[in-house]
């Protein structure tokens, strides 16, 4: 049977079940006499009723119940039976389970995404544990649980998933096009991320997310991350290391413009430490103002290229335009200033440097001295107060 | 308390009270001082914006834009303050050719007395000699005034040149845009340092004027504490018989209970950014 399944389209397997089913097996009449009764229990107390009603709309609806029981021909039915084993007509899905994460799974590998198994309807119906809009929750009963994600090490995602923009967009707008777990992890092969064939493999990123965002992709790939891993360099970000990976915001939004720049910063160590030094980023960091400049407001996002590439948004020659677009008026002057000016390195901002230092010495000099000054005369006053007290038994100002 | 409630609050019914300051001096100072505490209130978590307590405030208070829009409409106060005070000094001195605006015992421009005061109060401060006499404005509170007078122009012209850069940008070269923002902050931290601390301390916290200086509130003093403070002065005023015409009303208790609330509130916003302040420089 299971070479017949994997070689035949599946509506032919229909034809021969429905002819040579009564020969083989009980009609469902038979069963549902028995099974059809809400309250039948095996032996071990689990409930064995069928809905007929139920099944019949199912997707397996037409098939014998033997055809999947295969161990049940008779009754009283035999001591022992075998589990029912979805491979027999689904084998390529099965092959894909091989070697996923979910393989190893204890609880049945298909009813646990798929549903109950005499319930079960195709996907593209709304009722379906795996149509597009149901993929989440379906995923989320084990995905979403603390005790799944400390057991396996894994962040739990559901809820980093469901306020992201494209959880918003498939449980508020309903978008089908919206990207589901299955949309980047796949279904049936799922792997492990740190599996090189897996497509939530870092550098398999880029195409994963791409499937959606061709345009980004394409921009990416020209700009120096995306070369960088083509090339092979690990280190250079991916779609996810700026966005993150399930909880990815608006971009615009206030939320992701205030915590995007210190990942830029996790790699740009120096860039950042001299951003966080200027108007920009004092005004940035404080929140509730998003328009201020962030790395990529000047560098762009996705084609980002070095300052030297006449198309880079900070070349020299596109300063006035990128500066402008935030500061009305901006001229070739005005774009001198340095946004990543070092005020400690006396090499690189000479000016600076020194405008700094006297600014520091000034403050140093003047608050030490009237420290010094105030705290003696306040030692003083207040001995010459004591000694006034004990000569006059009162004191006066 | 009690020395201040012998000296000021309970007068005595032939104690005599002398103007020191007009009421457009103290207005100016209330101007003064509420405005700078808003600009140090809204610029403290600009200049410290990776504390915790800048991110919390500027929350609480809508944001950056709130912090931001505080912080220009009080630098526009200040700003007019402070132009109204030129055009003063202007009109007396220049206009009125009032004596002894620029120059003298009365004037606010520091002279040799004044360094000669210093080094003598030091002296004193540690036994080394007898407490200097002072005039009408002695060397710390001229320091106080040109402290202000610098500040004002610095973090003035650095402030506006920060807000219009483009314009600024016309005529001032593109590193001028970054020192700037240097100046500004530098200079703001070492002006809110100096008033939160050594000013509060030398004007009102010290044993002789504790808890607080009222007369800057109610713009007079009491004979006694004239006498003390600013033996020079009063003299100078005896011997020309102007005595008399600085003699001031003595101060309504109502007004002197509404100013120490004022002022309380002043200081304690203060200290309170002072200790802040610290807390994000040296952490």
């Amino acid at each position: 049977m299971k070479v017949v399944c994997s070689i035949m389209p599946k509506f032919l397997v229909f034809i021969l079940l429905a002819v040579a089913g009564p020969g083989l097996a009980f009609a469902q009449t038979d069963c549902i006499a028995c099974h059809g009764d809400a309250g039948m229990q095996d032996g071990a107390g689990h409930s064995v009723s069928v809905d007929a009603q139920r099944f019949h709309s199912s997707i397996h609806g037409s098939l014998e119940c033997s055809n999947c029981h295969t161990t049940i021909k008779e009754y009283p039915h035999p001591e022992k039976v075998t589990p029912v084993a979805c491979i027999t007509c689904h084998a390529d899905e099965a092959a894909g389970l091989v070697g996923s994460v979910h393989e190893d799974g204890k609880d049945h590998p298909c009813t646990s995404c798929h549903g109950d198994a005499h319930a079960i309807v195709a996907k593209s119906d709304p009722k379906s544990a795996v149509y597009p809009l149901n993929i989440p929750k379906t995923c989320g009963q084990c995905h979403g649980t603390e005790g799944m994600a400390k057991k396996h090490g894994l962040a739990s995602v559901y809820p980093l998933y469901i306020d992201s923009i494209h959880g918003f967009a498939l449980s508020k707008e309903g978008l089908l096009v919206a990207a589901n777990c299955q949309t980047c992890h796949g279904s049936h092969h799922i792997l492990r991320h740190t599996d090189p064939l897996s497509a939530t493999y870092k550098s398999n990123i880029p195409d994963t997310c791409g499937k959606c965002h061709a345009g980004i992709a394409t921009d990416y790939a020209e700009g120096v991350h995306g070369k960088a891993i083509a090339a092979g360099k690990k280190d250079a970000p991916v779609c996810s290391d700026c966005h993150t990976a399930h909880a990815i915001l608006q971009p615009t939004e206030s939320e992701f413009r205030s915590q995007s720049t210190p990942i830029c910063g996790s790699c740009h160590k120096e860039k950042f430490s001299t951003y966080r030094d200027t108007f920009h980023s004092q005004l940035g960091s404080l929140g509730g103002y998003v328009e201020t400049a962030r790395c990529w407001d000047c560098h762009g996002a996705h084609e980002i290229l070095p300052a030297s590439d006449p198309r880079s948004p900070v070349n020299k020659a596109n300063l006035v335009k990128t500066c402008g677009r935030c500061h009305a008026g901006a001229n070739e002057s005005f774009v001198q200033y340095q946004p990543h000016a070092n005020a400690h390195n006396r090499k690189l901002n000479p000016a600076l440097y020194y405008i700094g230092l006297f600014m520091n010495l000034l403050l140093v000099s003047v608050l030490t001295f009237f420290l010094i000054h105030t705290i003696l005369w306040l030692i003083r006053q207040r001995l010459e107060q004591v000694k006034r007290k004990s000569t006059e038994g009162g004191n006066h100002a | 308390m009690p020395d201040l409630e012998q000296a000021i609050v309970v007068p005595a019914e032939k104690q005599r009270f002398f103007t020191r300051f007009t009421a457009a001096q103290r207005y100016m100072h209330g101007v003064l001082f509420s405005s700078f505490l808003g600009l140090a209130a809204t610029g403290l978590p600009m200049r410290f914006s990776q504390s915790f307590w800048a991110r919390k405030f500027a929350s609480a208070v809508g944001g950056f834009g709130a912090i931001i829009f505080f912080h220009k409409l009080c630098a526009l106060v200040l700003t007019v303050a402070f132009l109204i005070h030129l055009k003063n000094i202007f009109t007396r001195g220049i206009v009125n050719r009032e004596k002894g605006i620029f120059w003298g015992p009365n004037s606010m421009v520091a002279n040799w007395k004044d360094v000669k005061d210093l080094v003598n109060h030091m002296r004193w401060f540690v036994g080394l000699g007898k407490r200097p006499t002072f005039g009408r404005y002695a060397y710390w509170e001229k320091f106080d005034y040109w402290a202000v007078f610098w500040g004002m122009l610095i973090i003035g012209f650095s402030g506006y040149a920060m807000w219009f850069a483009p314009f600024f940008a016309r005529f001032l070269p593109g590193w001028a845009l970054n020192a700037v923002l240097v100046v500004h902050s530098e200079e703001g931290l070492l002006a809110i340092l100096f008033i939160f601390s050594i000013h509060f301390v030398n004007t009102h916290l010290r044993p002789d004027t504790f808890p607080m200086d009222m007369v800057i509130f109610t713009g007079v003093e009491s004979e006694e504490e004239f006498k003390h403070k600013r033996p020079e002065e009063f003299e100078a005023l005896a011997k020309q018989g102007n005595l008399e015409a600085r003699l001031g009303p003595a101060p309504a208790t109502w007004w002197i209970n509404f100013a120490r609330v004022i002022g309380f509130t002043a200081i304690l916003i203060g200290l309170t950014l002072l200790v802040l302040t610290l807390s994000a420089y040296f952490s």
